[in-house]
């Protein structure tokens, strides 16, 4: 019996060893690229160059002023058609379980978040960009949002799902019609995770290039006109990157450490407005 | 019957039958609730007791595949009536359920005032929020704390926050299933009080597994075994001189 026990004991050691030696593995990349990044890019970074709109080659100074406003403007007007249209599938499907309908809906919903984003850009440019005759900020935003829709849906399905039915009784037992308990009871008990999908699938869309590539295109000016091509962090660092210059790759390192730092800062905003007021919340 | 014990019924189930797809869990169940009195429907699991108390306020209408038949008569109106609006109806016939469920979101005044937020009641909510924790004898515990989480409470307090809340829409039946069954003693004396003092205002409807709960708060038991109403008495009668020889068996313990 002692010596199971010995061997149980080593068996646990060895065991989270591993568990350990695998978190760092799987940390390795990700300190990397932040550290990379950073080294890369925090010599270029000034307050100008948050401010200030693109220079020439060769030309001193200079920042991406307008690519972040643009980036946020475009992930806004993504969250604007993305999120109500997200969450509202995501709801309807954990509330009507398993109809047929629902069960098409959650299908597609699969489908669509396992394609590649640049088809999703395709789509966009076809829809909005075609008859608009036009790049622009609108379609860019459309695009995101078709990539937030699915994700979203099926976050915010598991997470109402796991509000337990109890207090879907005890709302309807207090005489509050079905609709609003779904919205004013169950989807606010699960508020705090689905602010997370929110904002992971912000992140994931503040990131994309490819679908920004042919519908928002890129200006090198500042733009606040749904109707008109924007610059964004992503299609400027790309376009940076694959420039022949010294100086704009540099810009290139710098540009993605302040699309970090904004994904960062998002992040930290939500947090801080959505954290619970509530005193003695465990 | 003589005027002392003559009262008017609040609720008369008629014929009451529920399924669930092709079970039928509650067979043909005549009762009748008198007004401002203590109910207890005992029985042992799987009897229907809970589907019965489930039927009064028509909650079976969410769960797919549930059929509810026969008449359940409120004030002499037939709730069972597609004309009658459920959500209306649930805000006459509150509900307790037998696991504290108060709103996490919410802090402990929101959720008393959950139910006229959420029904857009306009008036005085704090007046009503004291006046409702006070009657569920929660309020000295919990007045300097309005604002926090209902998590941070006991499970007896939370369990008096749930029946404060029920009693924020003003119903004029509480139904209670097993409402005590997941606190402690002392947790379960404070809610047993408690209903003693409810049932000057409110008819009570009980579902309980304790039979020493039953003998204690309520006028009148009802025996459920099987889907079927076995006997309904007064109280007293039940226990000690019941009619049935399955009510016997049950309330001395022989099975169940």
């Amino acid at each position: 019996m002692n010596g199971s026990l010995l061997r149980r004991k080593a068996v646990n050691h060895l065991l989270t060893g591993l568990c350990a030696l695998m978190v760092l593995v799987a940390l390795l990349p990700l300190v990397s690229v932040l550290w990379l990044v950073i080294k890369n890019g925090a010599a270029g970074l000034s307050w100008t160059f948050f401010t200030a709109l693109p220079r020439p080659v060769g030309e001193e100074g200079g920042g991406v002023g307008n690519a972040v406003v643009g980036t946020l403007y475009i992930v806004a007007i993504a969250c604007a058609f993305g999120l109500p249209l997200g969450i509202g599938a995501g709801v309807y499907l954990a509330e009507s379980r398993n109809g047929l309908f629902a069960r098409g809906i959650r299908f597609t919903a699969e489908l669509l978040a396992g394609v590649p984003s640049i088809v999703i850009g395709i789509v966009a440019y076809g829809v909005v960009v075609v008859p608009m005759k036009r790049f622009s900020a609108l379609a860019g935003g459309v695009a995101l949002a078709l990539l937030m829709i699915p994700t979203l849906a099926r976050a915010t399905e598991d997470l109402v799902r796991l509000v337990p039915g109890s207090l879907r009784e005890a709302s309807l037992a207090l005489g509050v019609p079905q609709w609003k308990t779904s919205l004013r009871v169950v989807l606010r008990t699960a508020m705090g995770g689905i602010v997370t999908a929110v904002l992971l699938s912000i992140a994931r869309v503040a990131g994309e290039t490819a679908p920004l590539l042919f519908t928002a295109l890129n200006n090198q000016y500042w733009n606040l006109r749904p109707d008109q091509p924007t610059s964004t962090l992503t299609v400027q660092i790309f376009n940076y990157a694959i420039s022949p210059y010294e100086d704009w790759h540099a810009k290139a390192w710098s540009a993605a450490l302040v699309l970090l730092l904004v994904v960062g800062v998002l992040n930290l905003l939500a947090r801080q407005m959505t954290r619970t007021r509530l005193k003695g919340a465990r | 019957m003589n005027a002392a014990t003559m009262h008017t019924d609040k609720i008369e189930a008629n014929d009451l039958s529920v399924f669930f797809r092709q079970a039928q869990v509650l067979k043909r169940v005549a009762l009748k609730v008198p007004e401002k009195k203590v109910m207890a429907v005992i029985g042992p699991s799987g009897c229907g007791k809970s589907t019965f108390l489930r039927a009064l306020n028509r909650m079976h209408d969410l769960v797919p595949g549930a059929r509810v038949e026969g008449r359940i008569l409120l004030d002499g109106e037939n709730i069972n009536d597609p004309r009658v609006d459920a959500v209306a109806l649930r805000r006459r016939v509150g509900m307790v359920f037998q696991r504290p469920n108060p709103f996490p979101s919410m802090s402990i005044f929101d959720n008393v005032a959950a139910g006229l937020k959420l029904n857009r009641v306009k008036g005085n909510h704090a007046e009503v929020v004291e006046r409702c924790l006070r009657q569920a004898a929660l309020w000295d515990e919990v007045k300097d704390r309005l604002g926090h989480s209902p998590l941070s409470l006991s499970g007896g307090q939370q369990q008096r926050l749930c029946i404060a809340r029920a009693l924020a829409v003003e119903p004029e039946v509480l139904l209670m299933d097993e409402p005590a069954s997941a606190l402690d003693p002392i947790a379960t004396a404070r809610i047993e009080e408690l209903i003693h003092e409810l049932k000057a205002r409110y008819t009570i409807v009980i579902v309980t597994h304790n039979m020493q709960q039953a003998a204690r708060v309520s006028d009148q038991t009802a025996f459920f075994y099987m889907g079927e109403l076995i006997e309904v008495g007064a109280t007293e009668q039940i226990f000690t001189n019941p009619r049935e020889k399955r009510t016997e068996d049950y309330v001395t313990g022989k099975f169940g």
